[in-house]
């Protein structure tokens, strides 16, 4: 399977009479984007604003993040089972607005979502302060339940990115990136030599608001199995929760996803990167050891040398990662795990929830309980109410002159366990 | 000026060696064996006060007398800054330096530094509570060890930032610490896999901790009259969170009064937590927290009681080393209730 992944670069966005990109700048026709986004009588009202790097602008309670891509060549269209057909994507041409994304916003869920500060120390910690975001803040109706209020604003901020992206369509790109996965018995065949590897990935599946999609599937429901990584690219694993923002993936790193990037990197060079396994992360014991004895079984079958394995959240998934990293080591396959730490504020406690002595190898994207204040903003988009409450604050979060102090856990991205970031911590 | 009072055994005070290992601490104005080095490495910026000198057998075999004895002495001087050894390899010289300067840190809330070699039984109980120089195993490495030391000592009572254990010379006190490195995680995953598969040496940036597993306690023997306790990190608490138990990375747990209370409902409890979708447990806490079905088992005999007060707090982040503290808080006073058993509900 072959991507040709076309990167139109977005310096800019503002609001204009006709959705185009021009000189690198994103204009939008707000009225047609509203137009495309509406419908839904679970939502009451809808803004739209736009939010630059280097503004002094906060966005909370951040509950999605999704970069516009279009399908120009090739079977199937973005998002495969959700807004598209559920055709295989993955393959032919996809054309990306590189530096826009869409952050969806509005009244809190639950104790979710997270926070995007557009300057200041925040935005170092983010990476969605470095793009051109058009912020969709949503007022769900009276008394609308929380996972039926999740549900609506996906589907607005996915059907923005999917608007969006049409923009990128008849647009030359200004960088063009080509990725590519033989079958297997073929890629074996072209590097006979080199050790096989995969990436075992984990989705965040933990139950309503802690869910993630693969080609529309709750991907609770599924058995672990296999796909290219261009599907990826393509949107077919999207993101439906936002549970203490820092480690969740939002749809923008499902397929921006850096350990697929940086593994083709050296692909043909110092290893064959075969494929991508994905598994969940359920919440009961039997499914944790099905899930687990399935990716170990996988990676058996693909005789893999090494696997690259991601987490996705904590404290429970803890035990996922763990159970993952074991039973592929006993299968005499080489791992390497990438996680993030709760080790307190004072950074003194055991950093996770299980452990194993297979677990020789591990990144970390830092240490989510470490506390960080945020300077008060000069315009929010949303609310700053929730910073109390939501995973990572705590009472007297938001001072009364607007700043917030909190766990690095409130910030969208922020301990990335798909090594988004150079974050990470270290012993002292 | 820094008044700083040192800590040194019999050996490297001059009184002896194991023969007089059993003296009791005495104190001494000014300046004592190693004292010397640490007066020059210090310079003008700090004074040597006194020195208190301790037999190793004596401190380790009447520890709680030896203690209070030495930190009257110290108390006497209100010293800024406390430091003890270098102990180098030598295991009870270790520890004692490792235990004085925990307690005069503890006790006296004075800055104290001590340094040992990384082998020395002293440094694995100490290194997580004060700043230990890593030195050579003999005092062959006292020429290395006391200036740096020496200038940890000033940045800690300074109040300067500390390096990392490679800057600044100490063990690794395993604190994890936020820091941005040269490339993205997933680039040092790619990196790392390829040394772990050519068999090139790697550094893990979290090494596996030394996991606590804890055995199940006997059954009780006899539930019909055991009084059950409820304890919970599913986050329930009465509406509205009256003490604000945080979402996630619980600072706190809650106790509250369940005398009377038939039924968790919809109107008078709810979930703090902000792991889990709340809806179910807002519309009825019982889900998490059983207390219907545990009344019901007292009224038909199947358990003694349910014990008056239940424990809550919330799991979602909640560092390892909190969760032990508050769970040896309630633990206590559940002993203290006369509770038997406790019913752990988790989400």
């Amino acid at each position: 399977m072959r991507l040709e992944l076309g990167k139109v670069f977005i310096k800019d966005m503002q609001f204009s009479d006709q959705t185009m990109v021009k000189d690198g700048t994103l204009y939008i026709n707000k009225q047609e984007l509203l137009n495309a986004i509406s419908g839904d009588d679970r939502i009451q009202h809808i803004e739209l604003d736009i939010a630059k790097p280097g503004e002094a602008t906060r966005i909370m309670p951040v509950k999605d993040v999704i970069e516009p891509r279009v399908k120009v060549e090739g079977p199937g269209g973005i998002f495969p089972g959700v807004l598209n057909k559920a055709d295989v994507v993955g393959s032919g041409k996809t054309n990306v607005l590189k530096g826009a994304a869409v952050v969806t916003t509005g009244k809190i869920v639950g104790f979710q979502e997270g926070i995007i500060d557009m300057s200041g120390i925040g935005a170092e910690y983010t990476p969605f302060s470095k793009t051109c975001n058009l912020v969709i803040t949503c007022t769900p109706i009276d008394k609308l339940q929380q996972h039926e209020h999740e549900q609506a604003i996906r589907f607005i901020g996915l059907k923005a990115a999917n608007y969006l992206g049409e923009a990128a369509r008849n647009v030359n790109p200004d960088e063009t990136k080509v990725y590519e996965t033989l079958p297997f018995a073929e890629g074996i065949k072209q590097y006979p030599d080199l050790p096989k590897v995969a990436y075992v990935y984990m989705l965040q599946t933990q139950g309503l608001l802690h869910d993630t999609y693969v080609y529309g599937v709750d991907a609770k429901k599924i058995i672990p199995t296999i796909i290219y990584p261009t599907e990826v690219m393509d949107g077919a694993i999207l993101s439906g929760n936002c549970v203490s923002a820092c480690d969740k993936n939002p749809t923008y790193n499902h397929c921006n996803n850096p350990v697929i990037e940086d593994l083709y990197e050296r692909h043909g060079k110092d290893y064959n990167f075969v494929g991508v396994i994905i598994t969940n992360e359920n919440i009961t014991l039997m499914e944790k050891e099905r899930s687990s004895n399935w990716t170990a079984k996988l990676a058996e079958f693909l005789s893999l040398d090494a696997v690259i394995i991601s987490e996705e959240g904590f404290g429970n998934p803890d035990t996922d990662l763990m159970m993952n990293c074991k039973k592929i080591s006993a299968k005499g396959i080489k791992t390497v795990l990438i996680t993030d730490e709760y080790a307190g504020r004072d950074g003194a406690s055991q950093s996770l929830a299980d452990a194993d002595k297979a677990a020789d190898a591990v990144v970390t994207a830092g240490n989510a309980n470490e506390v960080i204040e945020l300077p008060a903003m000069k315009k929010i988009i949303g609310y700053t109410e929730p910073a109390d409450t939501i995973a990572g604050g705590f009472a007297g979060s938001l001072r009364p002159d607007g700043s917030i102090v909190a766990e690095l856990q409130v910030i969208t991205g922020a301990t990335s366990e798909l090594g988004f970031n150079k974050l990470s911590a270290a012993q002292l | 000026m820094i008044k700083i009072v040192h800590y040194i055994n019999q050996f490297f005070a001059g009184i002896g060696g194991e023969e007089k290992a059993d003296i009791k601490p005495e104190l001494r104005e000014g300046i004592v064996g190693p004292g010397m080095a640490l007066k020059a490495a210090v310079g003008n910026e700090a004074e040597i006060v006194a020195t208190v000198i301790c037999g190793d057998s004596y401190f380790n075999e009447n520890l709680e007398t030896a203690i209070k004895e030495i930190l009257e002495m110290v108390k006497k001087y209100n010293p800024d800054l406390f430091i003890a050894g270098p102990a180098f390899n030598a295991g009870r010289y270790g520890v004692a330096c490792g235990t004085i300067c925990k307690e005069v840190q503890d006790k006296l809330g004075i800055p104290a530094v001590t340094g040992m070699y990384i082998e020395n039984p002293g440094a694995d109980i100490f290194k997580k509570d004060v700043y230990i120089l890593s030195t050579a195993n003999a005092a062959t490495g006292m020429r290395q060890a006391v200036p740096a030391m020496a200038k940890l000592a000033l940045k800690i009572v300074k109040k300067e930032a500390i390096g990392t254990p490679a800057e600044d010379g100490y063990l690794p006190r395993g604190i994890r610490k936020n820091l941005f490195r040269e490339e993205r995680g997933s680039k040092r995953a790619v990196n790392m896999l390829v040394a772990k598969l050519k068999g090139e040496s790697f550094e893990t940036e979290y090494p596996m901790p030394d996991f606590d597993r804890v055995a199940p306690n006997q059954p009780v023997l006899d539930i019909a009259k055991a009084k059950i306790a409820l304890v919970t990190s599913g986050g329930i608490v009465p509406k509205h969170n009256p003490h604000r138990i945080e979402s996630s990375s619980a600072s706190k747990f809650g106790k509250y009064d369940i005398a009377g209370v038939m039924d968790l409902t919809e109107e008078a409890y709810e979930t703090a937590h902000g792991g889990y979708d709340p809806v179910y447990a807002n519309l009825d806490a019982d889900r998490v927290l059983p207390v219907d079905v545990l009344r019901d088992m007292e009224k038909e005999g199947v358990i003694g009681e349910l014990h008056r007060y239940f424990y809550t707090t919330v799991g979602n982040g909640t560092s390892v080393a909190n969760s032990k503290k508050y769970a040896a808080e309630i633990a206590q006073e559940l002993i203290k209730d006369g509770v038997q058993a406790v019913i752990l509900t988790s989400t």
